[in-house]
């Protein structure tokens, strides 16, 4: 690059961004798009065809879902009941996790001590998929609904402890010092000034975590934790696409009836 | 002895980083005074007042504070006992330091936090004494109808009074003000300044205030301390602040720290 030199009237040139400024830019996207073209034959990219010369298949499939048979209609709304229950016990255990291990996790009122190691612990928590627990717990506990609450109970647990600690750690100082001014015990200071102002975002956090675990036991149906998404498996299992449509238009209704009233809830909480 | 210092600071230092907020300040405060400390921003009030009442520890050395003959810190290390101390001081800050979301008297039966059991505290099972206690501290700073409120919807005068209200409920011995007026509008910082100073008086509570407002000072309070740069450059009576010494004190514009207008 030629040296810059200053325009008439020591105006300086606009900003250019060196070879070197660029190169780790370039590094990067170069990277991303290696990464896309080996991975191109593994995931079967070249199938997209099939989507289309498959029509025939695809409008049989369509024209029975169009078709909904809702003989059966008790059955997949009681069992949609299950998924939404395994999602509350689910989600309301991992609030009861999550208060005092959120607490812990948090900066600016846990000792370093205290407060690494159980965020290392978090972190195991939370990147285990809740299918994989799933599958351990059935293994524990057996085929059924509770192996499924136990699995979102773990994983949400993790992930609301994350969450909580961050709510803590962005607390205002000066209530917690108030309240330490009059004597009051560690404890005391925790129950009065900490957990009050961050009461509306964790019940917040909460709702939308049980939003989304009833969208998550749904699908921890499908490894026999009970509820709409077993009963889902088998239909597909069993090419009943006229029932499979019936529980599929449960499964929206149900879901998007539990985001209208928990965003509703969570919007007049903060 | 009748007279013996209920708040006693001996050779105390503190600094953040590189910056000396206290240089070796002592200071005695007898039971009964009502003192103002003053000084230019960054002097060193507030981190006095602070390290009285154990919320930050002073540098290791040579420094102690004692409060009612009872060790607060010394050499950097805040006593174990520091909870009963400050149970006995009552401490009010410049941004009132309420739970803004808790009523009003939520926020000021908690100062009963230091002599209930621990359980009681944290379950908020508040004895009926206690609130009736805290009905009167509402009703005699003037804010008893309110207490059903959110402390937070108040304005800062109503505040700053519900915070002296908890002090009350402590049965504070002593009280610092950390610049208790300086968030307020001139009304309602007379008024507070009014019912720290009828505490003083009616009640003998201990007054540590740090001010902005050299009048207020020179108004309210018997014995007037200034601190420069974290050293005590005066300790006496209102009346030797001359026009010299305040210039000594804050610098040529020494009549910015005026709110009704500097003497002379």
């Amino acid at each position: 690059m030629s040296t810059p030199t200053p325009l008439s009237g020591g105006i300086p040139p606009p900003p250019s961004r060196s070879l070197a400024q660029r190169a780790p830019d370039m590094l990067v996207w170069g990277a991303v798009i290696v990464l896309l073209v080996i991975s191109f034959k593994p995931v079967e990219m070249s199938n997209l065809g099939r989507l289309f010369s498959n029509s025939e298949n695809m409008r049989q499939y369509g024209a029975e879902l169009l078709r909904p048979d809702f003989t059966n209609i008790g059955l997949y709304v009681s069992q949609m009941w299950l998924t939404v229950q395994i999602a509350m016990w689910g989600t309301g255990l991992a609030v009861l996790l999550a208060i005092p291990f959120g607490l812990v996790c948090s900066r600016n009122i846990s000792p370093p001590w205290l407060q690494q190691p159980m965020r290392l612990l978090m972190n195991l928590l939370r990147s285990i998929p809740d299918l994989v627990i799933g599958t351990f717990f059935i293994v524990a506990v057996g085929l059924g609904p509770f192996a499924g609450v136990l699995a979102l109970a773990i994983n949400t647990g993790g992930v609301l402890a994350k969450l909580f600690s961050e709510a803590v750690e962005a607390i205002d100082r000066g209530p917690v010092e108030g309240v330490r001014a009059t004597g009051a015990a560690p404890l005391q200071e925790v129950v009065w000034a900490v957990i009050p102002q961050v009461a509306p975002l964790w019940a917040s956090y909460a709702l939308y975590r049980f939003e989304s675990n009833s969208r998550a036991a749904t699908v921890l149906g499908l490894i026999g934790a009970g509820g709409i998404g077993q009963v889902l498996f088998e239909s597909l299992n069993a090419f009943a696409y006229q029932e499979l449509s019936t529980i599929i238009i449960v499964i929206i209704v149900a879901v998007s009836l539990i985001d209208l009233l928990s965003q509703a809830m969570r919007s007049r909480l903060i | 002895m009748a007279d013996a210092a209920v708040l006693s600071v001996r050779n105390v230092s503190k600094s953040f980083g590189e910056r000396r907020a206290l240089a070796g300040v002592s200071l005695q405060v007898a039971r009964g005074e009502m003192i103002a400390l003053i000084g230019p921003s960054g002097s060193g009030k507030s981190t006095l007042l602070r390290s009285i009442s154990g919320l930050q520890a002073i540098d290791p050395g040579e420094g102690v504070i004692e409060a009612f003959g009872e060790t607060v810190q010394a050499r950097g290390k805040i006593s174990d006992k520091v909870r009963q101390v400050r149970a006995r001081i009552g401490f009010i800050f410049q941004q009132f330091n309420l739970v803004g979301r808790l009523t009003l008297f939520t926020n000021v039966v908690l100062g009963a936090l230091g002599r209930l059991p621990g359980w009681r505290g944290v379950l908020g099972l508040w004895p009926a004494d206690t609130r009736a206690q805290a009905m009167a501290a509402l009703a005699r700073v003037g804010v008893a109808d309110y207490a059903a409120q959110r402390a937070g919807t108040l304005s800062g005068g109503q505040q700053q009074r519900a915070a002296i209200a908890r002090a009350l409920v402590q049965r504070a011995e002593v009280v610092l003000a950390d610049e208790p007026v300086a968030s307020l509008d001139p009304v309602s910082a007379r008024r507070v300044m009014e019912t720290l100073s009828e505490l003083n008086r009616d009640d003998g509570l201990t007054v540590v205030v740090t001010l902005h407002q050299v009048d207020y000072a020179l108004r309210y309070c018997r014995r007037v301390v200034a601190l420069k740069a974290g050293l005590v450059v005066y300790d006496g009576p209102p009346s030797g602040l001359d026009r010299d010494r305040l210039v000594d004190i804050y610098g040529p514009e020494f009549e910015d720290v005026f709110w009704e207008g500097a003497p002379q």
